[in-house]
């Protein structure tokens, strides 16, 4: 049965540009499956380790601003005589130098801010972003500051010279982030499903009994964080070179809430969560705009549905709906087993 | 933070190097005096802060909102009905009063025993639809507020001083001595500190915890109203300028200490200081970054703050 779901949910996705005409949602359908990658990025931390990070746009930003420079190239003075620069690289290796330094910096901000947990571990990640975006808007010389960066080329795949193919139209675009989003997916899944994963669902669960049974909480939320922030930067970077301009505003805080509201929303610490959280998040705007609410209510709408969702439904869409379905289908097996088992397979 | 330093460089001091040392010197108490100041208004902001954290264990996201708060509502009073300047002032701080006691009953009452994070995504939720609400009324559009003060500042000697800026402190200064006189001399600030030392026993010595819970967190979004009010005429009032002081004012406690008032009063003014000197002499577009700077090194090498003994697990 959840086979049968799985197949037709894919072949919907595979095959969606091919029945559907409208760009405009095809452009909105792509923005939200990369911040359904991010969102799927900080369910890492916040699902699995437990680990309430309100900074999680830095990474994402990070990305884009990597991805960007290096595929443009850049000249800084690091002093007024040490200039240091770097010619124009391919987009692809562009992308895996913001994959790389979103990962590095996820360790370094690991490693310091593991040592607070709690409201002092939220409010250092939301202010490492705000450092993040103050050097993005200041530092002119290297990010051209509230000027952004602009013509950021696309990406393009093949042999240079023979056959090159160029992701600059929507679908090619849609599938591009289908197959990152279906990797980081993967990907978590393996890390979440692995030794290190149940380690990390330990120390969620009660950080000194993980400890006392040899687990080394650092260690593994470290790891937790460097894969997250990896996976965010990639995100990042696909959307630099979705939408071809980057300015600071990639770092606003509003972004970051989104991310949460996606994760808490679908149901943190399930695979499933940020996909469904991700969807009703990102077209939700689209489905307000319909009924023409202008743009500050819809946020006021945005703020009321997360507060209800805290209230209502703490868990998620997605454990409570498959509590229902366990408890439909299979009357022997206790409800909360199964919501349990969903959280923390 | 070594990436902060070309920036240092290339802008160069903001002094030329022609200037004598008298100037600096003045420049210096200029700067000084600026300082103090504003620290007179962070320190409000962080007193709200650190206030209700301390008693309720809440991290308050919407405190910004209600300094933002404050600032409307002086632009409301005095610009829109027109009413006179210092009763706008009292009037702003009373409804920012009401605004939390209203935020405390209808949200956060029904939280109780929930943990952290869980408030915390409440929080965030009122953050979001109040400052939406503000930009909804208001408008994008920022606000200037007339004050009743005279244009031409003070001169004492080498510095210059705004009338404005100068009630700001005074006010801001009486503000922070009556909360100190209220939790240190009234009885409900004696419950008040029991709640903070230990909930349960206040509880059983029949400390009526949730009447605590509110008083505090209208008490604390007073504070924030009050800093929001005064800073609004000096500045100007626009929708997301309460995000600004949300992340200062956790900058301020996280310096202090969570839960120290003296710590969130020192914290504030060694913000006010960062900033205005570094405004000064690194950058001016860094001014706003000093804080979370501070944080970050604050929580390297001294996580404890500088005020606080507990154990830094919210």
């Amino acid at each position: 049965m959840k086979h049968a779901a799985t197949l037709v949910l894919l072949a919907v996705l595979l095959s969606l540009p091919l029945w559907m005409s409208n760009l405009y949602l095809l452009h909105i359908l792509i923005m939200t499956g990369i911040f359904i990658i991010a969102a799927m990025s900080l369910n890492l931390l916040l699902g699995f380790t437990g680990q309430l990070s309100l900074g999680h746009v830095a990474f994402f930003g990070i990305g884009a601003y990597t991805s960007s420079l290096v595929s443009l190239g850049f000249e800084v003075h690091l002093l007024p005589s040490w200039q240091v620069g770097l010619e124009a690289k391919p987009v692809w290796l562009a992308m895996l130098a913001a994959i790389l330094l979103a990962g590095l910096c996820g360790w370094v901000i690991g490693r310091v801010s593991f040592k607070v947990r709690g409201a002092y571990f939220v409010i250092v990640t939301v202010s490492f972003a705000e450092v993040v975006r103050l050097v993005a808007l200041n530092w002119v010389e290297l990010t051209q500051g509230p000027m952004a960066l602009n013509n950021i080329p696309v990406l393009r795949l093949g042999l240079p010279g023979s056959f090159e193919f160029a992701f600059l139209r929507k679908p090619a675009n849609y599938y591009l982030v289908l197959v990152v989003g279906a990797l980081a997916y993967l990907l978590i899944r393996r890390l979440v499903h692995s030794r290190a994963g149940r380690a990390m669902i330990a120390l969620r669960e009660n950080e000194a009994l993980a400890a006392s049974v040899g687990i080394d909480v650092t260690r593994y939320l470290v790891l937790a964080t460097l894969v997250s922030a990896g996976i965010a930067g990639a995100a990042g970077a696909l959307y630099a070179h979705y939408v071809r301009i980057v300015d600071p505003e990639v770092f606003s805080f509003i972004y970051t809430v989104t991310m949460v509201i996606m994760v808490i929303t679908g149901g943190k610490g399930t695979l499933a969560g940020p996909l469904v959280g991700g969807l009703i998040f990102g077209l939700l705007p689209e489905a307000l705009r319909a009924f023409s609410i202008p743009p500050e209510i819809q946020w006021v709408i945005y703020g009321a549905l997360m507060i209800l969702i805290v209230y209502f439904l703490p868990e998620g869409i997605v454990p409570a709906l498959s509590r229902w379905w366990r408890g439909r289908w299979q009357q022997g097996d206790p409800p909360q087993l199964a919501a349990r088992s969903e959280a923390a397979p | 933070m070594h990436l902060l330093k070309p920036r240092y460089v290339s802008a160069g001091l903001s002094l030329p190097p022609s200037r004598d040392c008298g100037q600096r010197v003045d420049q210096l108490l200029q700067h000084t005096l600026n300082a103090l100041i504003l620290g007179g208004t962070y320190a409000l902001l962080g007193i709200g802060l650190t206030l209700i954290f301390g008693i309720m264990r809440v991290v308050n996201f919407t405190h910004g909102e209600l300094y933002a708060f404050g600032a409307y509502m002086m632009y409301l009073w005095v610009m829109l009905v027109g009413t006179n300047f210092y009763l706008a002032l009292v009037l702003a701080v009373a409804l920012g009063v009401l605004l939390g006691a209203a935020i405390e009953l209808l949200l956060l009452r029904r939280l109780k025993g929930a943990d952290i994070d869980t408030t915390m995504l409440v929080m965030i939720g009122a953050w979001i639809a109040l400052q939406n609400l503000e930009q909804f009324t208001w408008s994008g559009v920022a606000k200037s507020i007339s004050a009743p003060f005279p244009a031409a500042p003070l001169v004492l000697g080498p510095i210059s001083l705004s009338w404005n800026r100068l009630f700001v402190f005074v006010v801001a200064s009486v503000l922070i001595v009556a909360t100190y006189a209220l939790i240190n001399r009234s009885k409900l600030g004696k419950a008040m500190r029991a709640t903070f030392q230990d909930r349960e026993t206040a509880a059983l010595m029949g400390v009526a915890i949730d009447r605590i819970h509110t008083a505090t967190f209208a008490l604390g979004s007073g504070l924030a109203a009050a800093a929001g009010a005064l800073l609004g005429p000096v500045f100007v009032a626009y929708p997301s300028m309460g995000d600004l002081a949300s992340l200062k004012a956790f900058a301020i406690v996280i310096l202090g200490g969570l839960g120290s008032i003296p710590g969130a009063t020192a914290g504030g003014f060694i913000l006010a200081f960062m900033e205005e000197l570094g405004a000064g002499y690194i950058s001016s577009g860094f001014r706003d970054g000093m804080g979370f700077l501070l944080i970050i090194f604050i929580l390297i090498v001294k996580p404890t703050g500088l005020f606080a003994r507990r154990e830094r697990i919210g």
